[in-house]
């Protein structure tokens, strides 16, 4: 399973990559796989206050529709608005243009409470 | 979002080793473990759009009812005619309650004049079974469940006919559509039929049991050029539903009558003998629906899904209308697609509504059904 070394995760599936301040978070190829076919996210607003765990959108596949969970407390910078006609980047693309939010993360050192990537792999039992 | 842990009150169909090593996720479906995907929902919906799907249906129900008063039998126990049937033709019919509640939809197959294959939902096998033996009580006629010695497989698509003849020992291509024969596949005695849920043309092979994984093989063998895939539940329910067909638990249920499904065509209030529910119909004939089924398309971003509230166009803050009954993303039409029950006066194309979708709300539109109709629908063989 592709999950790459320089990520943290959550155990909700999520992944967070931290630059500085900002973090740019999206959905782990395991969760994508497992979800199928997405044809719709979502998006919280820019500028929303997001607090570590919480509901900040919504990820629909085909079969079923799944909350996103934000894995660490920031503000919402950006939002990937190449998923609005491209939902399927988040499968195609998971770990790159499938990103989902970038946020101006609250306390930058909430990234040590994720899993690393072995952590990671042994919760998806790989 | 872990996968499932076997689950050993289960049932197996005959091919659930093939799913297993073809890579199928595996999911609970009406007491049985079923292949819900192989490769992906959308990939495997326009497998059997383009070319051709191999289906695994063996859940299904397959109860035989047999012997001079079969047809009888079934006359009375189901909403349709039966005994109209000529020998090798099928009809697609309800079971309802006596208060005109659809307890199932189902296909019977007139297999011999006295034989009779009445094929049910998984979910409803054992109800349908006993109401048919309970209601042929009075008739010359014997009701057997043979679900569990039964195989059922599906192809479906365009190239179905192609890839599924040189495995049958007679010509299938001038079987038309809901007509079935008994013949010989791959050697074993099967009965094959022009039937299916997809809006596709194909074909339905009832097998026993011990024959359907050399068949299935077979045909995967005979489609390993791409021209045949296997297609799991997901996929099945997408092409379904753009085919506008009806699925129980969703746009059927035991409060819904058939007029309420669209489905009064299906019923013979007048035919000879009377039959289970029929005062309950013929009054409600007459009172009119209370509701009924549209389909609707999304004109705003999101998915609507079963049990999600529809709401008026001005009113998006009031109380429900009607509620979707089922919801996806079309892949063919590339847009949010749904069947809803909504009151009488909303059935018109073109009328707009709203779905409710978590915290908002988004406009649809109600629009002829159903969203698809493969290109050739309507041009059957007539040799």
């Amino acid at each position: 399973m592709d999950v790459p070394d320089d990520l943290r995760y959550s155990d909700d599936h999520e992944w967070l990559r931290t630059d500085g301040a900002d973090g740019l978070v999206g959905i782990t190829r395991y969760a994508a796989d497992e979800l199928g076919d997405v044809v719709f996210v979502e998006l919280p607003a820019v500028g929303r206050t997001l607090a570590r765990g919480e509901t900040f959108g919504v990820i629909e596949s085909v079969k079923t529709a799944s909350d996103l969970y934000s894995p660490i407390s920031g503000e919402v910078l950006e939002v990937n608005d190449a998923l609005g006609a491209s939902p399927e980047l988040v499968n195609e693309d998971p770990y790159g243009q499938g990103w989902i939010v970038r946020l101006r993360l609250a306390d930058p050192s909430e990234a040590e409470l994720l899993r690393d990537a072995a952590g990671y792999r042994s919760l998806i039992g790989d | 979002m872990a996968g499932a842990d076997p689950d050993a009150s289960l049932l197996h169909t005959p091919l659930h080793d093939a799913h297993v090593a073809l890579g199928a996720r595996m999911v609970p479906f009406a007491g049985w473990e079923m292949p819900v995907q192989y490769t992906g929902i959308v990939d495997e919906h326009r497998q059997v759009r383009n070319s051709a799907g191999l289906f695994d249906l063996s859940h299904m129900g397959e109860v035989r009812v047999e012997g001079p008063g079969a047809g009888d039998a079934l006359a009375y126990a189901l909403v349709s005619d039966p005994r109209t049937l000529a020998v090798g033709r099928a009809q697609y019919s309800l079971i309802c309650a006596e208060d005109g509640g659809i307890l199932d939809d189902l296909i019977v197959y007139r297999v011999a004049d006295e034989r009779f294959l009445v094929v049910p939902n998984a979910s409803n096998r054992e109800l349908v079974a006993a109401e048919l033996a309970a209601r042929a009580a009075g008739f010359d006629a014997t009701v057997t469940d043979a679900s569990l010695d039964t195989a059922l497989i599906a192809i479906q698509g365009p190239r179905a006919l192609a890839i599924l003849q040189p495995l049958v020992d007679r010509p299938i291509d001038d079987l038309r559509n809901y007509a079935a024969r008994e013949a010989r596949v791959l050697d074993t005695p099967a009965l094959v039929a022009r039937t299916g849920y997809t809006g596709e043309d194909g074909f339905e092979l009832f097998l026993p049991n011990a024959a359907a994984r050399s068949v299935w093989d077979a045909l995967l063998a005979a489609g390993a050029d791409g021209s045949l895939r296997p297609i799991g539940l997901g996929a099945r329910d997408t092409l379904r539903l753009e085919a506008g067909m009806p699925l129980y638990g969703n746009e059927l249920e035991r409060d819904v009558r058939p007029a309420e499904a669209g489905l009064e065509r299906v019923v013979k209030l007048d035919k000879p003998g009377g039959f289970v529910g029929r005062d309950a119909l013929v009054a409600a004939a007459e009172a009119g629906p209370r509701h009924q089924l549209v389909a609707l398309v999304l004109r705003e971003p999101g998915i609507a899904r079963h049990g999600y509230p529809v709401l008026g166009q001005d009113d998006p803050a009031g109380e429900p209308i009607g509620v979707v009954t089922s919801g996806t993303q079309s892949p063919t039409l590339g847009t949010a697609i749904a069947i809803a029950r909504v009151p009488p006066s909303h059935t018109t194309p073109g009328t707009m509504v709203r779905v409710a979708i978590r915290a908002s709300t988004v406009l649809a539109e109600v629009a002829p059904s159903p969203f698809y109709r493969r290109p050739s629908a309507g041009v059957t063989p007539s040799r």
